[in-house]
C-alpha cells in the first residue's frame, strides 16, 4: 500500500511540474526553484509533515521536500540556539543529499567522458 | 477552405495531445522513482533497524548515487527525454544537474571547470531553498513568540 501511495504522490507532483513546463516558458530551473519555495511554505503550517505521514517516500523524493527539510532543520536550530540557529541548523537534514551530490558528481566528472 | 480548416484543426489538436502524453509520462516516471525510493527506504529501515526519519538521508544518498552514475554513463538523458518533469522534480534531477554541469565543463579544467561550474544549474535550488526557508523560519519563530 505504501508503494502505491508513494507512486501516486511523487507522480502527482511531477505531473503538476510537467503541466507548468508545457504551458509556460519556464525552464526546469525556474520550476525546481518554485517547488522548493512551495515546499518550505507548506511547512510553515505543518502541511508537509502531514503529507510525509501519509505518502512516506512519495513526499520525500520530490524537490519540494528539500525546502521542507531546510525549514525543519532551521526551526530545530532555533529551538537550540535562538535566532542564530536558523543559520547554524539549516543544512542539518539536507547535508546528506548535498554532500553526496557534490562528491558523486565530482567523481563522475573525473571518471566519465562528456558525450555530446 | 476545407483544407485550411482541417489544418487549423490539426494545429490546435496536435500540441494538446502531445502535452497529455508528456504529463502522463511525467506521472508514470515520477511515480516509479517514488516507489523505488519507498523500496530503498524500507530496505534501510529493516537492515539498520531504524525509524523512517533516520533512513531518509540514506535513501537520498542512494538515489543521488544512482542518478550520478546514470548521468555519467549517459543513460539519464535518454530517460529524461521521455520523462520530462518526472526526472527533474525528484532529488535525482538535482544530482543529474550537478553531474551534467560538471561533466560539460570538464574541458575547462579541474578548478575553473568542474569546481566552478558544478552548481551552475543546481545552485538555484539551494539559493532559493535557503532564502525562502530562512525568511519563513524567522516568520514562524516570531509567530511562536507571539502565540
Amino acid at each position: 500500500m505504501n508503494y502505491v501511495l508513494a507512486f501516486i504522490f511523487a507522480g502527482f507532483v511531477c505531473l503538476i511540474a510537467q503541466i507548468i513546463y508545457d504551458n509556460t516558458k519556464l525552464t526546469p530551473g525556474h520550476i525546481t526553484s518554485l517547488f522548493v519555495v512551495i515546499g518550505s511554505f507548506l511547512d510553515l503550517f505543518h502541511i508537509y509533515d502531514r503529507l510525509i505521514e501519509i505518502f512516506h517516500a512519495g513526499a520525500m523524493v520530490p524537490i519540494t521536500s528539500f525546502g521542507h527539510s531546510l525549514m525543519h532543520a532551521a526551526m530545530a536550530g532555533v529551538e537550540k540556539y535562538g535566532v542564530f540557529g536558523v543559520f547554524i541548523g539549516i543544512f542539518d537534514l539536507t547535508a546528506a543529499g548535498i554532500s553526496a551530490a557534490i562528491l558523486f558528481a565530482f567523481l563522475a566528472a573525473i571518471i566519465f567522458k562528456p558525450r555530446s | 477552405m476545407d483544407n485550411k480548416k482541417y489544418n487549423q484543426l490539426a494545429q490546435s489538436m496536435k500540441p494538446k495531445s502531445h502535452k497529455i502524453k508528456n504529463s502522463f509520462n511525467a506521472f508514470i516516471y515520477g511515480g516509479i522513482i517514488g516507489a523505488i525510493a519507498q523500496f530503498i527506504l524500507e530496505c534501510y529501515m529493516t537492515i539498520y533497524d531504524i525509524d523512517e526519519l533516520g533512513a531518509v538521508p540514506m535513501m537520498s544518498i542512494t538515489l543521488v548515487f544512482i542518478a550520478c552514475l546514470l548521468t555519467g554513463l549517459g543513460l539519464y538523458d535518454n530517460i529524461a527525454k521521455h520523462a520530462g518533469a518526472g526526472t527533474f522534480i525528484p532529488i535525482t534531477g538535482f544530482a543529474n544537474s550537478m553531474t551534467s554541469a560538471a561533466l560539460d565543463s570538464k574541458s575547462e579544467g579541474l578548478i575553473l571547470g568542474i569546481g566552478a561550474n558544478m552548481f551552475k544549474l543546481g545552485g538555484t535550488v539551494i539559493t532559493y531553498g535557503i532564502v525562502s526557508s530562512s525568511l519563513l523560519g524567522v516568520i514562524r519563530y516570531v509567530f511562536t513568540l507571539i502565540g
